[in-house]
């Protein structure tokens, strides 16, 4: 099995600045934005970006969870199905501008069941997609990132393995990974 | 894991701890998910389900109706009362005919203990079983375990005593199970002639005096006379019955300690519990309902899923 370093954590750090400021740029006093992570592993990115965000804004910005299994489309076509998560969204979205953040971007099909997962919540004014890395060449579905941490060229036979202090491990570190 | 070991929910006895906690875990999501403005889910959108039911229900086949359209599955409702088995059908051809309407899923109620279990060996469909004669209640036991688990954290070394009509009950039996699977003790209290004869070889502690009951546990599942099923006289009058078993406020108060009242439903009032005992705050039989639907979608999901 071959690992490749994607980003480490003195990159990673700089890329998360980066994504903060064009935020800032776009979505200005952060008034009507509200950040949602997706579940498993997008929460942990956007803790670290809600986190960011607060310090450079100086006010509260709504952070929630967002859990889409109960809209994927390959329930029953699985041989395992996937285990449903925690939602928690104790604030409206009707009319807000919406940050949607995940870990990885493959296929698309997480985020095309996100949006309707979300949409059961209100209506929201705008909706934007964050990832911190972007698999280029392997979408299924017509969706793109707004905000990228990272645009990989990757195979559909590759893994993105994403570590994060927040998720018990050493250092931030991402790596591509080789499955032969 | 985040599959169920089973095809079928049949009863408790046949399931394992792991998917208990599974079932719960996709439960409390499920009720999430019916918190929101939009009740609904996609997950079952390609999915028909035939309740089928020989015996009447008015709360189990609502809160099963209700968790199959939130769960998005096309649903049809069959009650014997008004069908061919006036006629003559046999159990058999009746679920037959229905499967070959391409139905997925049987949900069924009948008076004979084993005919789900009977059912599950002839045809090939997943069956839940909604109670079966006197045999077992296995979603009724699940909302039970799962809204004491929501009050007190955790089933394990909990007390729990199960009051009433034991023999006549489906809901007793599944309880026991569930509630020793999830690590409590269960006692059984009620007139000796409504105890079966060999319960305590379930592993379950037997008390005839209600207040003796009551001051031993954290949870009082108080079950329903049931009127129906009482060919022979057990009891000399239901006021005598409301007299030495009957939980009223007076009697809770009289405990001096914080105890939970249940009850599957329909309440005898002022028989098996006075109303302002099933309106106290003790009370949480409109958790227990409320989470029954949950429960539900969480076990026609599970079920749903294992079929891949």
């Amino acid at each position: 099995m071959q690992k490749k370093l994607i980003l480490d954590t003195d990159l990673l750090d700089i890329t998360i600045s980066r994504l903060c400021q064009q935020l800032i740029e776009n979505h200005g006093s952060f008034s009507e934005t509200v950040v949602i992570g997706m579940q498993p592993r997008g929460i942990y990115v956007a803790e670290i970006i809600h986190q960011k965000l607060e310090k450079l804004v100086k006010k509260n910005i709504p952070l929630g969870y967002l859990d889409a299994t109960f809209h994927r489309d390959d329930f029953r076509r699985r041989e395992i199905p996937v285990k449903a998560n925690e939602t928690r969204i104790e604030f409206t979205i009707e009319g807000k501008q919406v940050v949607l953040v995940d870990d990885v971007l493959f296929t698309g099909r997480t985020i095309r069941a996100a949006m309707d997962a979300m949409i059961t919540f209100g209506r929201p004014k705008k909706v934007e997609l964050l990832v911190l890395i972007d698999r280029k060449y392997t979408r299924e579905l017509p969706v793109a990132a707004d905000y990228v941490g990272k645009a990989v060229n990757t195979l559909s036979s590759q893994r993105v393995l994403v570590e994060l202090e927040a998720q018990g491990h050493k250092q931030n570190k991402i790596w591509l990974i080789n499955k032969d | 894991m985040s599959k169920l070991s089973q095809k079928h929910l049949l009863g408790i006895k046949n399931i394992t701890r792991e998917d208990l906690e599974l079932i719960f875990e996709t439960a409390e999501n499920f009720k999430g998910v019916l918190n929101r403005p939009v009740k609904k889910v996609p997950s079952l959108r390609d999915i028909t389900i035939a309740n089928v039911f020989f015996e009447n229900s008015t709360r189990t086949r609502l809160s099963f109706e209700l968790a199959q359209k939130r769960l998005s599955a096309d649903v049809i409702n069959f009650s014997a009362s008004n069908s061919s088995v006036k006629k003559g059908e046999t159990l058999l051809d009746t679920v037959n005919n229905i499967l070959a309407m391409k139905v997925d899923m049987i949900v069924m109620r009948h008076a004979s203990p084993g005919a789900p279990h009977f059912l599950a060996k002839h045809i090939n469909a997943n069956i839940v079983n909604a109670g079966d004669g006197t045999h077992e209640h296995p979603t009724q036991a699940l909302l039970d375990a799962f809204s004491i688990r929501e009050k007190l954290g955790s089933l394990a070394g909990k007390k729990v005593a199960i009051i009433g009509d034991i023999l006549h009950s489906r809901v007793a039996l599944s309880n026991i199970f569930a509630l020793q699977k999830l690590g409590a003790k269960v006692m059984v209290c009620g007139p000796p002639t409504l105890l079966p004869k060999f319960i305590s070889q379930l592993g379950v502690e037997v008390e005839l005096d209600v207040r003796k009951a009551l001051l031993w546990c954290d949870v009082a599942n108080v079950l329903r006379i049931q009127l129906e099923r009482q060919q022979i006289k057990y009891f000399p009058s239901l006021r005598e019955y409301s007299l030495y078993y009957g939980i009223n406020k007076k009697l809770l108060d009289s405990l001096k300690k914080p105890i939970l009242i249940m009850h599957p439903g329909p309440i005898n009032r002022g028989v098996e519990l006075s109303s302002d005992a099933a309106d106290s705050a003790h009370s949480i039989i409109l958790d227990q309902v409320e989470n029954g639907v949950a429960i539900r979608m969480a076990v026609l999901y599970l079920l749903a899923g294992a079929n891949a």
